[in-house]
């Protein structure tokens, strides 16, 4: 590892805020005592799977379940028609003419839109029993054809997905058209163009979908335990769907086997399943298996994007031109809609860069495939990829290194006041890039392109420049225009009378190790040893409120909500101890789990004495305050959030013979603000930059004409593996965010979207010499050995 | 992913597990490692009615080596021939514990079976190239007896072999060393079933200055649905040669103009070729080099 890693970053002596703190959930999930939602055993529990459609496209003209019920530990069988439930819809605050609103029911009517599709709900005494059942449903089909490519769905005359989706486009938005620009790209000496397509990737997380449901008469309410990002999201569907209050409905989320996004929209299996416990009275799980988690939960990322870019002279880029084309599959999710990919890759392609003059066009549009959900990134590692090409090819244009290039246009001044009408906090991008590249350079990578170069092999270095918003606040959110507005989060701190302290957070950890980091802040805060703090998290009884965690919002949003109410509890104890110490709350101060007075800090009282009185000796508690201790805090963001920011370098070598592409080096410079914990932070940025190769190299879902799906198994949708990823080199910069309490800014996706673009470009300058260029994600050995082969 | 119901028999011997599989007659399959089948039963693609669990027989997990000819039990797990010692393999077959690290992943190898990969037949697993580049013979025991099957012989097509129902496999026996042999692959994923296999046996005049080939085998997989040799590819090593790349690479070429390989999503034809081009004259050099 690098030597930059963490010693640069010692925390300040008895702090937790900038230390490597060893992960507190590790101990119990690296020994196999972590509990996930599949380890849940409730007395009585049934086993659910889905009769899912044969079919991408039709109408289901009879569904005879008769010889489920006959299957041996076959309980129930419903169809949609059975259970009643209301469909999922996702709207946004937009016209018709931009926005069309669509519903995904929570099992097929009567139309199926894509293969794979849930149709109906088998009941059984165990999971054996309930694939039996399942494999005895007679489904009939009037079968239509199937929409399977974003260009068929666009062609005049093509078979609609949705009726109501005229044209089968879900959004079509126009955000910015710069005055002037065709004038400016008309009288450019310099304008390149690239085109991409990115592959249908799935999240993957390693932990499929999945649900346990019971009925609890006493508490008259519905327990579902199931993996998601967003607890209280899912209750507010659920609780609709089932026509119960809110209240009625409570779910737990243990822990987790990753997201990545997928898990932060609302699925339909898992209402399903509720309403099949509700109408049994009996508890009822479900576990996705992988085929149905590879084909029929929510993907992502296939995009397309034809974009220009005009450069003056001397290299500055005077405009940006983009028409995105997003393949959102057969329904829109809940809360973010079908529109989150061209949304996002519209309001922030420009990026790092200073682009005086923008116009971008984001479709997105529906096919009779698996629906999408945010990844990870959300289209950010597509976008990033366009820019970075624009500028790699404007840089052979113009006979400019690229990466000086690049340097003549990235933002230095901040804050920056983007044409996409977003501004941009501090950031590092200047530093960044030219850290990444000394370190190559030092590191000896261009001297062996060189030597490489006159041996005959083919290597070649390539870069990535990008941020990352993070902390998307209810203003950001409401300026996308979604009717249900995610953005803040709510704390409660309670301290008991052992002076411990129990902190809940509406965001989740799904592996992000919110309860080592956020115990972190408000350990520092309350001048406590970590160990006497406890994080709660994922319930919707016991947190007021959250919006979970994605978009990297968790440290941001909950951590800053975390450090208020740590605040608060402090300023509590302080009122209290000043009371009781014969001073003012000025006049004492916090020190290693005391409150002491600051003229004598020989007087004090423990935190364990303090809570003590607080509860069981209330009448000694000064009179103007309420007995006990515990506060609640909220955050929110209305400004444009706080941007991360990375550069990426990739050294790859393509192998001719096989075409392989291997990545000799990988070197991350990153900026997150303060890091809470570099060793988390470090493993954010592994796990992202994995991903961003999968895409890069591996993954990707294909559909054959009938719209059946390429890949039902880790066989055919291909997740690289430790053999694959390269050793990643971290670098870290430090521009703190204003905007935070802790001065840290989110960190979760910036691994996934630098590394497509690095990886790209470096195949790319690889295969200068060839003339061929590669756009395309992701890239296979055979592409890569024709491309060597047609040119020698 | 669960598999349809079956019922489980475990067999003590040879002859027990023969008797059941006459008994039970089409419907029941034999299970050993199960890191084939299960996978295929988990799909439901394969939903034998009967399971003939071999994997308690006593006996037929040796590796034996006399010096000139390898005899590997049935039970046999790749792991342990990834880990056996030059003197329990014997000279000349330490081709045989290289190629066991082209077999899926650790786990699929401490489990997986040498006669369980043999029977399943998948066109590129290594275990079926290998017999088929070194003229194995395979030996099962059915109700009529024991029988040898040849290598050349027991692969008939995707996943079908020369075995009968009623028959299993006990051991395989690779007949003579091979020196001067190599095994490659290519994956997108190392662990991956190949897109194109290669493993080549070269017969080396030692004595002769700068190394002469006189000949050698030339076996491909994943370029047909069974692994095959390479006649037009062993007639260029037989006209013999300096062992060097001008030499491989005729070789090389020499099969890729000979096969007609399927295209599928994992490789088009083409590309197979091109594949089989470079792990023939990397598996030659490879091979020479031993």
């Amino acid at each position: 590892m690098s030597a930059h890693t963490t010693e640069s970053r010692h925390a300040p002596a008895g702090r937790y805020v900038g230390a490597s703190v060893p992960r507190r959930e590790d101990p119990r999930l690296l020994t196999g005592r972590g509990r996930f939602v599949d380890d849940i055993r409730i007395p009585g529990l049934l086993h659910a799977q889905f009769v899912r459609s044969r079919v991408a496209s039709g109408v289901v003209t009879s569904i005879d379940l008769s010889a489920v019920l006959d299957v041996p530990g076959v309980v129930a069988a419903y169809t949609a028609a059975d259970l009643d439930v209301i469909g999922i819809t996702a709207v946004l605050d937009r016209p018709r003419t931009q926005f069309v609103p669509t519903e995904m029911p929570i099992l097929a009517r009567d139309r199926v839109r894509f293969a794979g599709e849930p149709l109906a709900i088998v009941i059984a005494e165990d999971p054996y029993a309930a694939e039996d059942g399942v494999e005895a449903a007679a489904v009939t089909y009037q079968v239509h054809t199937p929409v399977t490519s974003a260009e068929q769905a666009l062609e005049p005359g093509a078979p609609l997905v949705h009726d109501e989706a005229a044209d089968n486009v879900l959004l079509d938005v126009s955000m910015f058209a710069t005055e002037g620009i065709d004038e400016v790209f008309a009288e450019a000496p310099c304008v390149v163009r690239v085109r991409t397509r990115t592959g249908r990737q799935n999240a993957v997380p390693l932990e499929t979908r999945g649900a346990v449901a019971d009925w609890d008469d006493r508490d008259a309410q519905l327990v579902v335990r199931t993996c998601t990002q967003v607890p209280h999201q899912v209750r507010t569907v659920m609780a609709r769907s089932l026509r119960l209050d809110e209240r009625a409905v409570r779910v737990i989320t243990p822990d987790m086997g990753g997201g990545f996004g997928q898990k932060c929209v609302v699925g339909r299996e898992e209402i399903a399943v509720a309403a099949a416990a509700l109408r049994l009275r009996r508890p009822v799980k479900w576990i996705e298996d992988r085929k149905d988690a590879l084909t029929a939960s929510f993907l992502a990322r296939e995009q397309r994007y034809d974009a220009r870019a005009a450069f003056d002279r001397d290299g500055r880029i005077l405009a940006l031109d983009a028409d995105i084309v997003c393949d959102m599959g057969a329904y829109s999710c809940y809360p973010f809609t079908a529109a989150v990919e061209p949304l996002m890759a519209s309001a922030e392609m420009p990026g790092v860069y200073r682009v005086p003059a923008y116009r971008v066009r984001g479709r997105a549009v529906t096919t009779n495939k698996a629906p999408s959900a945010p990844y990870r990134g959300v289209s950010r590692p597509q976008y990033v990829m366009v820019m970075e090409r624009l500028f790699e090819r404007a840089a052979r244009e113009l006979k400019v290194d690229a990466v000086e290039l690049r340097r003549r246009n990235l933002i230095t001044e901040f804050p920056y006041s983007g044409v996409n009408n977003i501004t941009y906090d501090a950031g590092s991008y200047l530093d960044s890039l030219n850290l990444c590249e000394q370190v190559l350079k030092d590191e000896g990578w261009y001297d062996l392109k060189a030597a490489a170069a006159a041996g005959g092999r083919h290597v070649g270095i390539g870069y990535s420049c990008f941020n990352e918003r993070t902390g998307y606040g209810s203003g950001a959110f409401a300026q996308r225009k979604m009717s249900v507005v995610p953005g803040f989060d709510m704390t409660e701190a309670r301290m008991d009378t052992t002076g411990s302290v129990t902190i809940t957070t509406g965001t989740l950890s799904h592996g992000q190790s919110h309860e080592t980091t956020l115990a972190q802040i408000a350990a520092d805060e309350l001048k406590l040893d970590i160990s006497k703090i406890k994080i709660v998290q994922g319930d919707t009884d016991r947190v007021i409120y959250g919006w979970g965690t994605f978009a990297s919002r968790s440290v941001v949003v909950g951590g800053s909500a975390v450090r208020l109410a740590a605040v608060k509890l402090a300023e509590k104890l302080r009122m209290l101890a000043a009371g009781l110490l014969d001073t003012t709350p000025d006049d004492v101060e916090l020190d290693d789990g005391r409150v002491r007075r600051r003229d004598d800090p020989g007087r004090g009282l423990g935190y364990a004495e303090l809570a003590d009185i607080a509860y069981l000796k209330a009448h000694l508690v000064p009179k103007d305050l309420e007995p006990g201790l515990s506060v609640t805090a909220t955050f929110d963001v209305f400004t444009d959030g706080t941007f991360g920011n990375a550069t990426h370098g990739a050294v790859v070598e393509l192998h001719k013979g096989t075409g392989r592409v291997e990545i000799l080096r990988y070197v991350c410079v990153e900026d997150c603000g303060v890091a809470i914990n570099p060793m988390v932070v470090e493993g954010q940025c592994r796990g992202g930059i994995a991903q961003g190769i999968a895409g890069a190299l591996f993954e990707q879902v294909t559909y054959d004409e009938q719209g059946e799906p390429s890949a039902t198994g880790f066989l055919d949708y291909k997740v690289p593996t430790a053999s694959e990823i390269p050793d990643v080199a971290i670098h870290h910069l430090e521009t703190p965010s204003a905007l935070t309490e802790s001065g840290a800014k989110g960190v979760g996706e910036g691994g996934t979207i630098g590394a497509p673009a690095a990886v790209l470009n470096a195949v790319n300058d690889a295969l200068a010499p060839t003339g061929v260029e590669l756009n395309d994600t992701p890239i296979t050995p055979e592409t890569v050995q024709r491309a060597l082969e047609q040119a020698s | 992913m669960k598999p349809a119901a079956f019922t489980y028999h475990r067999a003590r011997d040879v002859a027990g597990a023969i008797r059941l599989l006459a008994e039970l007659g089409d419907e029941a399959k034999i299970i050993a490692g199960g890191q084939s089948l299960v996978a295929m039963m988990n799909y439901r693609l394969a939903r034998p009615a009967h399971l003939v669990d071999i994997g308690r027989i006593g006996g037929l997990d040796h590796l034996r080596g006399d010096g000139s000819t390898l005899r590997i039990g049935a039970l046999t797990t790749h792991h342990a021939v990834e880990v056996a010692t030059d003197a329990w393999l014997g000279r000349g077959f330490t081709l045989l514990r290289d190629a066991m690290a082209w077999v899926g992943h650790l786990p699929i190898r401490t489990r997986g079976t040498v006669g369980g990969s043999l029977a399943h037949a998948d066109a590129t697993a290594e275990w079926c190239l290998l017999a088929v580049l070194l003229d194995a013979e395979i030996v099962a025991s059915g109700p009529r007896g024991t029988r040898t099957i040849a290598a050349g012989d027991f692969f008939h097509g995707f996943y079908t072999t020369a075995l009968a129902a009623d028959e299993m496999i006990t051991e395989v026996v690779f007949p003579r060393p091979a020196p001067h042999s190599a095994l490659l692959e290519f994956a997108e994923r190392r662990g991956d079933f190949a897109i194109v296999s290669a493993a080549v046996d070269l017969d080396v005049d030692e004595h002769r200055a700068g190394r002469a080939v006189r000949g050698g085998r030339v076996a491909l997989g994943g370029v047909a649905p069974v692994p095959v040799r390479v006649p037009e590819a062993e007639a260029v090593l037989a006209e013999g040669g300096q062992a060097g790349p001008d030499l491989f690479r005729r070789c090389a070429a020499a099969a890729a103009a000979a096969i007609d390989p399927p295209g599928d999503g994992n490789g088009s034809a083409d590309y197979r070729r091109a594949l089989t081009q470079t792990l023939i004259e990397d598996a030659c050099a490879k091979a020479v080099s031993r």
